[in-house]
């Protein structure tokens, strides 16, 4: 630690530490454009200058390192003058458009000119204009705006790991491009909006539609993928207009991936808004009750094992649990949340969590990726690999993959083969990885689902955690074998046990005509073609996807927006989300249904409330009992003799990555707009690098 | 003394013959009364009346969908949904004054980066119906197209004050 005096105040502060730091530690607001907490210092807006006592001039206090006894002062006339004179020169080329500018109300330049600036402006000269640039359907850019900052620039280069923007030319022809006019390739370009301290990237499918002060913020969870990004839903009326990320350094930082920032507009369109029921091969609008009361009459007579549930990949805790209950009450354990057929280690927890915790990866020096491809399934993931990738330097973090990869991951991966008889090397150590791991002080196994959706899914995990324990993945103190999960529901469906319970049937059971009433709780992912004819579906959910034409009777539920619910992500880490609007129509939330359904059909669920509900979930498994407070994934306790050896065999078909097109993976992506128009860009150059 | 004076002054009726020497003087000035629908006492330039949306000369209307007359209007009468133009263009979709909440302030005038909303003064608007009295963007243009004449006039006289 370092002591440093900022305005007369003592400060401790670790050494290495900017002047930036040290003010900011005493309470002294700096201002500040190219500075960024998670990018590199580029000190290039000068406008966080400070007077360090002795020091020749004033110091652009972001890039300057504390030293002891430094003497620091943040309200002088000197630096009142210098900020001044700053924001008059980064003011004489922006444009005085904020009124047009969808950046008006949250800009950093907006409310600092107000600040630190002077008021009137003595530049009578033309200002110079720069071309738009086309980045693509997601960022819309008014280049005239941009300051310089070149946070994006960093962005891209560092987080993303997608280098395509830069800086060309030099003084007042500087401007920011692509080089080559092309689409952003990143999964996190949305963040781009975030970070830019002006109007010049500013989010397109939003474009003028509403003013940052008109939103009603409310925090909830993202579902488009397992990492359980915070999200803050901004909605204006009843329409959510916008999805921001909130920070939470455990999971996501500060950043969001683009799926679950872009996809709102899939939650205005194919909505199911009012209950329908099938009679004489046709579907027909029907009252709540009427749905119920015809629903309840085809449950009548029918024994409870010829009732099966399937959970889709986007429900929360809540419903699956009622839906589970309800099973059971009825009599019926064939319940599966598993649409995609993975398999998982159900003896304990840490089967099928991402065991380090996602601030696990901070620590790693060695990843082995086993059908597994983060940027697509867990692209805020992804980011964190690449900063720890970038953190320890070159060779200091090897990562190898089993599966091949049809992405640039971002960094660097050295593809060992693309079936999992690589394992089979690994673990007699012809393969020279091994090594690497076992060298490694803290090795990391990601266990996709490319692997564990295989038939032998079973036998690559064993091999997996055999591995793991050879080359010191799991430890006393270090548990680095992780599941990554592909669906938002998933890991809080197996804590809820929404599994085939003994005798219970799973997924393509159900659907091979072992039950006569098949309940879809949101599930759209799965083979619908191969539910038998005479299966009566049930499809309980808030998109009119490609279940719900299948579908005997539609409930039509809520959104994840419109619905207060509890998540869990793929670190097993409980989160809660609020709701931000009401459900369109006649739709009402999911529990809600169930529970009402229960009323009718003759088994009332024990509670009313979704208070007494959540004391049921956190009577299921106590895992839910505090939500909303990080709860650390339970400690391994599969021990060494309860690995068995080798007991079923690999088939070598390669692993297959699970996401073809990572714009389209849910029923809320596939009705929006602006994830079409992604796919239609992004999703054909994908498919033929995968080829 | 008092008494006697006030009894005498009664007596003679001098407050009748001072009223009616006033109204007889006043026969020889000049009228202040209007005959309202066919007179109209002058106005301000300042004068806030009924509201109306401006254009530019080549017809293009000037409100640009920044909502600070939205964010500023105390009465929360105004209602704007913008979106993008086919040309890329920054414009309403929907610009709603609900003259029956509107309190006649004038702050949205004052909010106007480019003098689009305006108070006219024209105050001879009242209606039959409530609901002739919710303004749509055709109505409020339709205004500003009927007056431009005299509001671009008003705004030039206030510039200086401004």
């Amino acid at each position: 630690m370092v002591k440093v005096l900022v305005d007369g105040t003592p400060v401790d502060v670790p050494a290495g530490s900017s002047a930036l730091q040290a003010c900011e530690a005493a309470g002294k607001e700096i201002p500040r454009f190219c500075y960024h907490e998670r990018l590199s210092v580029a000190g290039n807006c000068r406008m966080c200058l400070v007077q360090v006592v002795r020091a020749p001039k004033l110091v652009a206090s972001c890039g300057f390192p504390v030293a002891e006894g430094m003497q620091i002062l943040t309200d002088t006339d000197v630096v009142r003058r210098a900020r001044r004179a700053v924001m008059e020169f980064l003011l004489i080329n922006h444009p005085l458009d904020c009124p047009i500018c969808d950046q008006g109300g949250e800009c950093d330049l907006q409310d600092q000119a107000y600040g630190y600036g002077s008021g009137v402006s003595r530049y009578q000269e033309a200002k110079r204009a720069v071309t738009d640039k086309e980045l693509g359907p997601l960022v819309k850019t008014v280049m005239t705006r941009c300051i310089q900052c070149s946070r994006c620039v960093r962005f891209s280069t560092e987080v993303a790991g997608t280098p395509e923007l830069g800086i060309v030319s030099r003084g007042e022809n500087a401007e920011v491009t692509t080089y080559v006019e092309k689409a952003l390739t990143s999964e996190l370009s949305g963040n781009l909006i975030d970070i830019c301290p002006v109007g010049a990237l500013t989010a397109k499918p939003t474009a003028f539609r509403a003013r940052s002060w008109e939103y009603k913020k409310t925090d909830s969870i993202d579902v488009m993928d397992a990492v359980g990004t915070n999200i803050q839903i901004q909605a204006r009326g009843a329409e959510v207009m916008r999805i921001v990320p909130r920070i939470n350094d455990e999971v996501n930082e500060e950043w969001l991936s683009d799926k679950g920032r872009f996809s709102v507009d899939g939650l205005k369109k194919r909505r199911l808004d009012h209950p329908w029921v099938r009679v004489h091969g046709k579907l027909h609008k029907a009252s709540w009750q009427d749905t119920l009361v015809s629903m309840a009459r085809r449950f009548e007579g029918i024994s409870g094992d010829r009732i099966g549930a399937i959970a889709g990949d986007l429900c929360d805790v809540e419903s699956l649990c009622a839906l589970k209950d309800l099973m059971t009450a009825l009599g019926s354990s064939h319940t599966d949340c598993r649409q995609d057929g993975a398999w998982y280690d159900m003896r304990s927890r840490s089967g099928y969590l991402f065991n380090s915790g996602i601030t696990g990866i901070d620590e790693a020096d060695a990843l082995l990726l086993i059908g597994s491809i983060p940027r697509h399934e867990a692209p805020v993931l992804n980011a964190r690999i690449r900063k720890q990738y970038l953190h320890k330097g070159r060779g200091g973090f090897p990562v190898a993959s089993i599966g091949a990869l049809p992405v640039d991951l971002t960094y660097n991966v050295d593809v060992l083969g693309e079936g999992p008889e690589v394992l089979t090397r690994l673990l007699d150590g012809s393969e020279a990885f091994a090594e690497v791991l076992k060298t490694a002080k803290r090795p990391m196994i990601i266990l996709g689902h490319g692997a564990l959706t295989r038939p032998d899914a079973q036998a690559v995990y064993e091999a997996t955690l055999q591995l793991a324990y050879q080359t010191g993945v799991i430890t006393q103190d270090w548990n680095g074998l992780n599941i990554l999960h592909t669906a938002a529901s998933r890991v809080g469906a197996l804590d809820i046990g929404f599994v085939p319970g003994s005798r219970g049937f799973a997924v393509t059971n159900m659907l091979r005509g072992g039950v006569e009433i098949l309940w879809l709780l949101g599930a759209d992912d799965f083979p619908l073609d191969k539910i038998s004819k005479d299966t009566f579906v049930i499809y309980q959910g808030h998109h009119g996807d490609a279940a719900a034409a299948r579908a005997d009777i539609i409930l039509p539920g809520a959104a994840y927006t419109e619905k207060s619910g509890t998540y869990v992500n793929t670190a097993g880490e409980v989160q809660r989300a609020l709701r931000a609007v009401f459900p369109p129509g006649q739709a009402r939330e999911d529990w809600q249904i169930i529970r009402a359904f229960s009323e009718v059909a003759g088994h009332p669920l024990p509670y009313d409330s979704v208070e007494a509900l959540r004391a049921r979930m956190a009577k299921v498994n106590p895992v839910f009992s505090n939500a909303g407070t990080e709860i650390a994934p339970a400690p391994q306790s599969v021990t060494d003799s309860s690995v068995s050896k080798g007991t079923a065999e690999f088939n070598n078909a390669r692993i297959r990555p699970v996401i073809d097109d990572y714009y389209q993976t849910n029923s809320i992506s596939r009705a929006s707009l602006t994830m079409a128009e992604c796919s239609r860009v992004y999703g054909p150059m994908r498919a033929v690098a995968a080829e | 003394m008092s008494t006697l004076s006030r009894n005498i002054r009664s007596f003679l009726l001098t407050e009748i013959v001072a009223g009616m020497a006033s109204t007889f003087k006043m026969m020889f000035q000049p009228k202040v009364t209007l005959n309202y629908p066919y007179e109209k006492g002058p106005l301000s330039v300042r004068f806030r009346g009924e509201h109306a949306l401006r254009r530019y000369a080549n017809g293009e209307e000037r409100c640009i969908a920044c909502k600070l007359c939205e964010a500023t209007c105390p009465a929360e009468a105004i209602t704007i949904e913008a979106e993008e133009r086919d040309d890329g263009s920054r414009r309403t979709t929907r610009y709603d004054i609900d003259m029956t909440k509107c309190i006649y302030c004038g702050l949205c005038e004052e909010a106007c980066p480019v003098d689009a909303i305006v108070e006219g003064p024209n105050y001879e608007f009242a209606t039959e119906t409530r609901e002739e009295l919710f303004y749509d963007k055709d109505k409020l243009l339709s205004n500003g197209d009927r007056w431009e004449a005299l509001l671009a006039r008003r705004l030039e006289l206030d510039a200086p004050y401004r």
